[in-house]
Parts: C-alpha cells; sequence; structure tokens
C-alpha cells in the first residue's frame, strides 16, 4: 500500500508528512519531522519518554499511529518554551537539577504540564501518581517533584 | 513487515465489512495500547488495522434510566471525567483507573483490556460483578453477551471473525448498592494483577444483602464468576460470618498458576483478602445510598 498522505497541527503549524500505516507518532515526530525533544525509551508505554498531548490529552506518542494525527493538535516540547523564554517548569527544573542526563526530561515537562493545567497545587502524592508512567533512570524523583511543586508556586503567583 | 492497509470508517457496517472480508490477520484499533505494542515487538503483523474511534457508536458514554452505556473506543480518562458515572460504579472506575499510566489511560478502553484478554486484567473483574454486557455486531448481525462470557482463556475470546464490541452497558441501580474492586501487586502503581477480586451488592431496607456478584482475576486461566461467593452473602447481613464464608469460597475457587509476582498457593490465600476486603467496601458503600 503506498504511504498515507497526513495533515495535521503541531505546536500550532500545520505539518504535512507521509509514512507507513504502522509507523508510531513519535518515529515520525523525530525521524521525518526532525523533532527530537521527544525521545523514544520503550516503544511499549512504560517509560513515559515520549508523552505528547493530542487534541489536549496526555499520550504516549509512541502507542499512537501517526496516520491518527490526521486533522488533530499535536503539542510536544518544542512548543512548550524557547531557549530565551523559558516555562516556569523548564526554570525550575534547571535551579533544583530536576535533570540529569535529560532523556526523561522532555515527558517529564510535557505530562507535568498537563497535571498542572487540570490542578495548580498538587501534593507531592499527587505528582507521585500522575508521573508514575515516566521513568527516569537517573534523578531518583525526588527533585523532579520538587522542581514540578516550585514551578507550580511560580505559576500560581503568576 | 509489509503491505499493511489502515482503514478508519465512519459506520459500523463498513467496519465489519473490512474485517470480515480480509484474508489476513486484520487487527480492531482503539486505544491501540496493546496493538502498537504487539506490532513494535512483532508479535503480530497485521494486514489490516481498522482504527474504530471514528464510528459514532463506539464513542462516548450515554445515560438512559439508571443504565450507562460506554461505547467502546472510549478512553479510561473519559469515564474517569464522567462524575455520574463514577458516583454509581466506583468500583468499576477502580478496576479502569488501573489500567495504565495517565498517558495509556488517555487511550486505553475497557473493551480493549477484555479483548486483549489477559486473566489479569484489572478493568474486567468489575464489569464482571456488575453484572454488565456488551453489544457486538459482525457479519451476521448482532447479539448482547455478558462480560464473563468473552475470555476464553489468555489471548482467546469467543468473538467470531468479524465481530466487533460496540458498547458495555451497565444496568440500572436499585437503591442500597455498592461495588468494589481491589487488586494485589508486588509495586503500589503500573504493576499487573497477583490477585484481583470485584464485589458488588445491594441491600434491601432492612440491610439484609438480596444481590450479589464476586469476580476474581489472576487466579484462573479465565475470569471467575464465583456463586459460592455470592450465596455466601445473598441472604446475610454481610457480617463476620457471611464474609468469611464468602472468603473461603474465594479461596476454593482460585485455580492460579506461580510465576513470578507469585506462588500459587500465595494467590490461592490472598484471593480470600482480597475478595473479603472488596466486599467490606462495597458494603460500606451500599449503605451510604
Ligand atoms: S517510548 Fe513511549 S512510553 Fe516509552
Ligand atoms: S534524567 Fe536521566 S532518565 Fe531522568
Amino acid at each position: 500500500m503506498a504511504k498515507a498522505h497526513v495533515t495535521t497541527t503541531i505546536n500550532g503549524d500545520e505539518y504535512e508528512f507521509l509514512c507507513e500505516p504502522q509507523q508510531s507518532l513519535v518515529d515520525v515526530l523525530r525521524n521525518e519531522l526532525r523533532l527530537s525533544g521527544t525521545k523514544e525509551g520503550c516503544s511499549t508505554g512504560d517509560c513515559g519518554a515520549c508523552s505528547v498531548m493530542m487534541d489536549g490529552r496526555l499520550v504516549c506518542s509512541c502507542l499512537v499511529l501517526a496516520v491518527e494525527a490526521e486533522g488533530k493538535e499535536v503539542e510536544t516540547i518544542e512548543g512548550m518554551g524557547t531557549a530565551d523564554d523559558l516555562h516556569p517548569l523548564q526554570k525550575r527544573f534547571l535551579e533544583i537539577n530536576g535533570l540529569q542526563c535529560g532523556i526523561c526530561t522532555p515527558g517529564i515537562l510535557v505530562a507535568a504540564k498537563a497535571l498542572l493545567e487540570e490542578n495548580d497545587n498538587p501534593t507531592e502524592s499527587e505528582i507521585r501518581y500522575w508521573l508514575a508512567g515516566n521513568l527516569c533512570r537517573c534523578t531518583g524523583y525526588d527533585k523532579v517533584i520538587r522542581s514540578v511543586q516550585a514551578a507550580a508556586e511560580d505559576m500560581r503567583k503568576g | 513487515m509489509d503491505q499493511v492497509r489502515y482503514e478508519a470508517p465512519n459506520s459500523l457496517d463498513a467496519a465489519v465489512g473490512l474485517l470480515s472480508g480480509s484474508d489476513g490477520m486484520a487487527k480492531i484499533f482503539a486505544g491501540g495500547t496493546d496493538v502498537m505494542v504487539q506490532i513494535h515487538s512483532d508479535l503480530i503483523e497485521p494486514d489490516l488495522i481498522v482504527n474504530v474511534k471514528n464510528i459514532p457508536e463506539l464513542t462516548g458514554i450515554t445515560h438512559s434510566n439508571g443504565s450507562f452505556t460506554v461505547g467502546a473506543a472510549t478512553p479510561v480518562v473519559e469515564m474517569q471525567e464522567h462524575k455520574e458515572f463514577c458516583k454509581t460504579w466506583p468500583g468499576v472506575i477502580e478496576g479502569a483507573e488501573l489500567i495504565g499510566s495517565v498517558q495509556v489511560k488517555g487511550r486505553s478502553t475497557i473493551v480493549g483490556n477484555l479483548c486483549n484478554a489477559s486473566p489479569a486484567a484489572d478493568s474486567v473483574p468489575p464489569c464482571i460483578a456488575a453484572g454488565a454486557t456488551v453489544r457486538i455486531v459482525g457479519p451476521n448481525g448482532e447479539r448482547q453477551a455478558a462480560v464473563e462470557d468473552i475470555v476464553l482463556g489468555p489471548r482467546k475470546t469467543s468473538l467470531e471473525k468479524g465481530e466487533i464490541i460496540v458498547s458495555t452497558t451497565f444496568p440500572a441501580r436499585p437503591p442500597h448498592s455498592g461495588d468494589c474492586y481491589l487488586r494485589l501487586t508486588p509495586r503500589t502503581e503500573m504493576d499487573i494483577a497477583i490477585v484481583g477480586a470485584g464485589v458488588n451488592l445491594t441491600l434491601d431496607d432492612a440491610g439484609t444483602c438480596i444481590a450479589a456478584r464476586v469476580s476474581l482475576g489472576a487466579v484462573a486461566p479465565r475470569f471467575l464468576l464465583v456463586k459460592e461467593c455470592a450465596d455466601a452473602l445473598i441472604g446475610s447481613k454481610v457480617d463476620d460470618e457471611a464474609l468469611a464464608a464468602m472468603a473461603k469460597a474465594a479461596s476454593a475457587a482460585a485455580d492460579p498458576i506461580s510465576d513470578k509476582r507469585g506462588t500459587k498457593e500465595y494467590r490461592i490465600k490472598t484471593a480470600a483478602v482480597m475478595a473479603r476486603r472488596a466486599a467490606e467496601k462495597a458494603l460500606e458503600r451500599a449503605r451510604e445510598n
């Protein structure tokens, strides 16, 4: 079968791409569109490194077919902040060392942002449960949690 | 893998036509949280992938005359957001919430959890306890089935070629009803059950149990609907004696294997513990409404 032609919106911009029907969204983001901020750890929905938003829902982009992005709104880490204008979460992760190697970080930032949109003052345990699908082999999670809490406070203060 | 065909039909008829007309392996694709993993791990090489999320009958939750119908492609997160459903069926939500991470629940469905046919699926025992039924449409028309009749064994279902589960219906709830699902896992989150127990019961005005269904997961090749457990509760005040008899019946019904998560003996023993705790919680909820 010929490649599928997909038109989608990513971080507010329209994108068109061709893909194989069984190709995952993370594969297309990284390898066709060169949006390599989103990481691929396990490809089986276990690590959360590939977390993106699709039509306002937090999903693992390794479990989404790229063809499903047709007509959808996708948000990735590239849409979160710029080098000169970091998102409060990004600022706090840098300051508090909420990351070490950084592989899990884009996914954690996207997931944490989704949490703070739902709940602007999450408890430690709410953060831990929300981020249970985001694995980190480096930090031991403590600084991740503290970074999210600090950013939440910044955002509440506006 | 070569020549995979992807279709996203807008009607049930079109989907059934595609599935029954395909010669090779056809896969229904809703949440995709199992199918994507199987494709990635080369466990399956489908010739046809049918995305069913554009079919109206398969999406959303409807509520009429006290019963709820959940479209088969409705992600768990939409069930969690449905206040009335959560209030009526807290045990079903408890099971569905255990399907995976927030990311996974944004996509996964209870029907997918059922059709994946793992005997440890967390959302299935509470649906069986609830007395839920599924509507199935296929090349030979339409039929209804009880949830407990779908999974025949690990990776085996009673669905025929070309059949699709359209929705799950939860019956109207009499007053003084409560349900609960509890499971035991080595980790607190993101793990697979060693034992899962779903209990659903109804009391009369005097507090006597007049209906009960108890379902166990992960302790046999199939999900169990244990009549002996229900019999131990029905007619009682769900007192200590009835609960002990129910727990004993749960252990007696369990026929598990040993694996890295737990031994056979441990599963048999804890089946009683989980069933009892779930019944106590269901009772507490039944008394509140
Ligand atoms: S790469 Fe998607 S969850 Fe690990
Ligand atoms: S910082 Fe290395 S995996 Fe999280």
